[in-house]
């Protein structure tokens, strides 16, 4: 798991949301939902991080990279 | 024309405000004259501190005094200046204080601008009846755009208006800029070559079309069809912010969202903002929480339940159930038991009364003696079993007496 790149910030919001219908159905076993309460809380985290260290990225594409578009 | 009816020995003389006061009266009434387009070059142009224009329009042969008042001038698009060939609506009068006839101006624009116009709405025209502007080819906007892919001049504000907007409401997103002029012959297939660039990004979701304010002749560039169709062959929606709000385009209409300026076009590609998401993320952890904790309350009451109903089965129950049924029935024995002997013991009492009340004892009690020979121990009940100095014994109730009989025997 650890491995992996940080998801975007759309990507954990849905996981996110997710995890919140999944506790909401009460059929879950207590372990699970638990571990979707730990797994919601990471999440939650993680976005809230994200959002304050988010900065505008900008790029140009270059003439030629259109250039080439077009050529493709 | 003024006209006399009486002989010229008698001429009628006008003070000279009247006579200027009839003539403004006649070139006000007239049909031509009160609302007319004149065409020529500006000259003599000033603008004093009162935001009036003063002018004159010529051309080769004529020149025409003209007054166009501040409270007109905001429909102006463009800034008048000598040489600049005009054509100009108002009205005829003529001023009194200072014997000149004027046009009063309501409206200007370049020459050409008319014609220009026109081209546009025949163009507006034709792709409105192909369909292009159809209100059901309008696509939705994503409501979290992660990648905006922005059209406009490197090199313009609306570039600057853009970012700054984007930055302030959603740095969570990524900006890509396919630059190209805005304005000029080239323009129209720049804006579609860097439509199509963007288009070939895979992760895009959104495109922001974009010119700060200009003139009519500035923004013709989105007055092209090529423009229109381009934008409507994009995979993703088109936002269009192109001039001030008072200008419409081609490429607007072809738009999938048209916003009147390019910060108004960064504000409605980003209708969720950073704030907003923090918003909903303190909203997620508090629902988050209350879930776990319900989640746990209801497992609670589930679990009191359970234990209620294992206690009500349980076998510790049981053996209460059944010690207080032993207890209960050891008592039932008990009592069963000492009634039974107590029936017995009467019965019993009432035998040995009965015994008692035949035992020889009994007759003893009652003062009767028992008399043996001292030596057979043969008991004596008649005199012929007596003779004199016999040794015998007499029972008593309480004890044995040894006695010698002295008295006659038979």
């Amino acid at each position: 798991m650890t491995d992996q790149p940080t998801p975007s910030f759309e990507t954990a919001f849905a996981a996110l949301q997710q995890i919140i219908i999944q506790l909401e159905n009460t059929e879950l076993p207590l372990e699970e939902a638990l571990k979707l309460y730990e797994e919601g809380r990471r999440l939650s985290d993680l976005c809230s991080q994200l959002l304050e260290t988010a900065q505008l990225r900008v790029e140009t594409l270059s003439a030629n990279a259109t250039a080439e578009r077009e050529a493709a | 024309m003024l006209e006399f009816d009486f002989p010229p020995l008698q001429p009628m003389i006008f003070s000279v405000t009247s006579l200027s006061n009839y003539l403004r009266e006649v070139l006000e009434t007239d049909e031509i004259l009160k609302d007319v387009w004149v065409r020529g070059e500006i000259s003599n142009f000033s603008q004093p501190r009162s935001g009036h224009l003063y002018f004159t329009l010529k051309d080769n042969e004529a020149q025409l005094r003209c007054v166009m008042w501040k409270s007109q001038t905001f429909r102006l698009r463009f800034d008048p200046k000598d040489g600049q060939m005009v054509e100009a609506h108002g009205a005829m009068s003529f001023y009194p204080a200072g014997g000149q006839v004027q046009l009063y101006i309501d409206a200007m624009q370049p020459v050409g601008e008319g014609q220009l116009y026109q081209e546009f709405l025949r163009l507006k025209a034709r792709l409105e009846a192909e369909g292009l502007f159809a209100a059901e080819l309008k696509r939705p906007l994503p409501e979290l755009p992660r990648h905006i892919g922005v059209v406009t001049s490197p090199s313009g504000a609306a570039l600057q208006d853009i970012l700054n907007t984007l930055r302030r409401r959603l740095p969570l997103a990524r900006v890509t800029l396919a630059p190209t002029p805005v304005q000029g012959a080239e323009a129209p297939a720049g804006i579609v070559s860097a439509l199509k660039s963007l288009n070939s990004l895979p992760d895009l979701d959104l495109i922001i079309l974009a010119r700060g304010g200009g003139s009519i002749e500035d923004l013709w560039s989105f007055n092209d069809e090529a423009v229109a169709y381009a934008i409507r062959a994009s995979r993703v929606p088109v936002i269009s912010g192109v001039g001030h709000e008072t200008d419409f385009t081609i490429a607007d209409f072809a738009a999938d969202l048209r916003a009147p300026t390019p910060t108004a076009a960064a504000e409605l590609a980003t209708p969720i903002t950073s704030a907003d998401l923090a918003a909903e993320l303190l909203s997620i952890n508090q629902n988050l929480s209350a879930s776990l904790k319900n989640k746990l309350t209801i497992l609670r009451q589930q679990l009191l339940l359970a234990e209620n109903r294992l206690q009500r089965h349980s076998p510790a129950q049981r053996v209460r159930t059944f010690l207080q049924f032993q207890d209960e029935t050891r008592e039932r024995l008990e009592r069963a038991m000492s009634h039974y002997l107590a029936q017995h013991q009467l019965k019993l009492q009432n035998q040995i009364d009965r015994l008692e009340s035949v035992s020889p004892m009994a007759v003893l009690r009652r003062g009767f003696a028992i008399v043996s020979d001292a030596q057979s121990q043969q008991l004596i009940s008649r005199r012929k079993q007596t003779h004199p100095n016999q040794p015998i014994q007499i029972q008593l109730s309480d004890g044995k007496i040894a006695a010698t009989i002295s008295g006659d025997t038979p």
